[in-house]
């Protein structure tokens, strides 16, 4: 039997059961479709993690506060403490102590409620220095960013992200307005240009103002002696592991620490924050994916039961085109590409669906879905072998047929 | 050469299975040697369905030569099928050797069996046996499709068995769109679309009504005359009448043989 043949009789089979074609159909089309959403949900939220990282800034080294313990024993999580301190960022910026950094930017920050003329907007209040928009690759789209004078002078003025910006001051140009924080009042120097969300947070939601301002003027309690963040900017990708020494070093030194696991603060890297994040991330799209993997093999359960339907059903033609010449190997042929062929329509339509899930979905979530092409390529490749694998079975009972009582059956 | 039933005959000096002597009208008796297209010698099926021997056939010998009409008569349980069954190369025999067209079939592999259905047999059933799918020519040319025919000669074949059979006018009808006389004909024109050495029926007329069954037993005469061989298993006497040999069965043996005058 020639393939054309082959191909054509398979297909008429299938069309000549639409309905029970279309159900078998539906199980592998439920699966490849589940296999490319949890795949590309996965590579969705991994990609804006990832950008929420790059985010940051590059080469970047972040230095948190250690945990605390409280007199009557009760531990904080790390970032509780506020052994870092303003004298301590400037330390490390000081190319004597660091050579391989090239740029530090202390944060503290708290949530101020701003106000300007008769609109007021509640948000976050970053005191950090000139090295903030370069440490953390951010761009000012208008206006400019306020320099190492205006730091060390405390001078009253801040850089505003868009979003603060239209909130406080609407369509006109927020530059040289003023409003007011905690009753002192502070000047717009600069606009940031807008550098969307990460996660659920809104990157342009802020009000940058320098660090020595925020903690004599605005900040009371903690911050007013201490910061929350120090990033540091490594000169390279090499000199990470090099900067990372000198952090601890100068810190342990300063915080006078002896013993290297006493130490109050904690570095981590962006790629460790990365790793993290994606393997915490790769662990649940496993997950998922395995759970659709088994939807997948129900459906090939759906493919064998079907074909040995057919099988059956189809006894007394077995025994005909047997008596008329078919070989076993033609006969098996003809139900492995019946089978191959439900696998591969269930493919083709999973995708289908697939595709107009990565369509609708994010609109009723917020995390973003990623069609993953290898994933589509090999979900329709993995419909068709499922097809193949479970029609095995079948195929062979019916090549083995006697011709002799297939054609006796009624 | 030929004889006065107007079958083919051929001498053929080779063949120690050559039998029809006849007396030439001035006395000469001559000897018309031709070739057989079934040779069975000694055949044995034995069915073990449980720790019993069931012997369905018990040592058949038997010959149909070319051109030959032969009907094979007999009650159910007498072997009948089972000899079909073999002559068709559907079953291979327990014992005993089966040469078809002088090829040794009675041990072949279920491919080579498959191989020889396709080319040297054609099978008319009691059922017909149309896949309903397929339309009357397509089901036509199913047994070319095995034979790797491509597709415009499949079709072309096709048509022409349907017009010797007197279907041209229901080429694109589904069996279900036939009478019981006209599925048997598509049944008969599948059977002899690969111009098969044998044309083996089985009951061919048992699910007709006798209009349709004289239309189809003529159909076989007409093929038989014009030089087919044509084995005919059935249990009406009626039937078998149209045969120019009648063999009875019985038990698994040849019980009788007549020869038509």
């Amino acid at each position: 039997m020639r393939w054309r043949d082959t191909l054509r009789s398979g297909f008429e089979a299938i069309l000549g059961h639409g309905l029970r074609s279309l159900l078998t159909i539906l199980g592998i089309m439920i699966g490849i479709a589940a296999v490319i959403l949890t795949v590309g949900l996965g590579e969705g939220a991994q990609s804006s993690v990832n950008s929420a990282i790059s985010a940051l800034g590059s080469n970047l080294l972040v230095v948190t506060p250690g945990s605390t313990t409280s007199s009557s024993g009760v531990r904080g999580g790390f970032g509780s403490a506020s052994t870092l301190t303003l004298a301590d960022a400037n330390a490390l910026g000081s190319k004597r102590v660091a050579p391989n950094l090239i740029a530090v930017a202390p944060e503290a920050e708290t949530i101020e409620v701003l106000t300007a003329g008769s609109s007021n907007w509640t948000t976050t209040v970053v005191g950090s220095t000139a090295s903030w928009a370069e440490v953390r690759d951010r761009q000012v789209e208008e206006g400019g960013f306020f320099t190492r004078q205006q730091v060390s002078g405390a001078d009253d003025v801040a850089v505003l992200g868009t979003t603060t910006a239209s909130e406080l001051f609407g369509a006109e140009s927020p530059i040289d307005q003023t409003f007011t924080v905690n009753g002192i009042s502070l000047t717009v120097i600069g606009v940031l240009t807008s550098a969307g969300s990460s996660g659920s947070t809104d990157l342009d939601d802020m009000a940058i103002v320098p660090i020595t301002t925020a903690q004599q003027q605005l900040f009371t309690g903690t911050f007013a002696t201490s910061v929350s963040t120090i990033y540091c900017e490594a000169s390279s990708t090499s000199g990470l592991s090099g900067a990372y020494q000198e952090i601890d070093d100068e810190l342990l030194s300063a915080h006078h620490i002896d013993e290297p696991s006493e130490a109050d603060f904690t570095i981590t890297s962006q790629t460790t924050i990365a790793s993290t994040a994606n393997s915490v991330n790769r662990t649940l799209t496993d997950l998922l994916a395995g759970i659709a993997g088994i939807s997948l093999l129900v459906g090939g359960i759906g493919v064998m039961n079907i074909m040995l339907v057919s099988v059956t059903e189809r006894v007394r033609e077995i025994g005909l085109r047997k008596s008329l010449g078919a070989p076993p190997t033609d006969i098996r042929r003809q139900f492995l590409v019946e089978a191959s062929s439900l696998g591969l329509l269930g493919g083709i339509g999973g995708v289908f669906v697939g595709f107009i899930g990565t369509v609708i979905l994010p609109h009723l979530q917020t995390n973003p879905v990623k069609l993953s092409v290898p994933a589509t390529v090999g979900a329709v490749f993995v419909a068709i072998c499922i097809g193949l694998v479970f029609g095995v079975y079948p195929a062979t009972r019916a090549a083995r047929l006697s011709p002799i009582d297939a054609l006796r059956s009624e | 050469m030929s004889e006065p039933t107007g079958r083919i005959a051929r001498v053929d000096p080779d063949e120690p299975t050559g039998r029809v002597a006849r007396v030439d009208s001035d006395g000469d008796p001559t000897l018309i040697v031709r070739r057989p297209v079934i040779d069975m010698q000694q055949l044995w099926k034995t069915y073990r369905p449980g720790s019993l021997a069931v012997h369905a056939l018990r040592g058949v010998t038997l010959s149909v030569d070319e051109g030959e009409f032969v009907a094979v008569m007999g009650p159910s349980g007498s072997g009948k099928s089972t000899l079909m069954h073999i002559m068709g190369c559907l079953d291979i025999p327990t014992s005993g050797t089966y040469k078809l067209r002088g090829e040794d079939v009675s041990e072949m592999s279920e491919n080579s069996l498959a191989r020889i259905r396709n080319r040297e047999i054609g099978f008319v059933f009691q059922q017909y046996n149309l896949l309903p799918r397929l339309t009357a020519w397509r089901n036509v040319e199913l047994p070319l499709i095995y034979a790797r025919v491509p597709a415009p000669a499949r079709r072309r074949r096709a048509l022409a068995c349907l017009e010797q059979v007197g279907l041209s006018d229901r080429v694109d009808h589904r069996p279900t769109e036939l009478s019981g006389g006209q599925q048997q004909r598509v049944a008969l024109a599948r059977a002899l679309v690969t111009n098969p050495a044998l044309l083996l029926a089985d009951e061919p007329t048992g699910n007709l009504d006798t209009a349709a069954a004289l239309e189809i037993l003529g159909l076989l005469q007409e093929l038989h005359a014009s030089g087919r061989t044509v084995v005919l298993i059935t249990h009406e006497p009626d039937v078998a009448a149209v045969a120019g040999r009648v063999l009875r069965i019985r038990d698994g043996q040849i019980d009788s043989e007549e020869v038509a005058a």
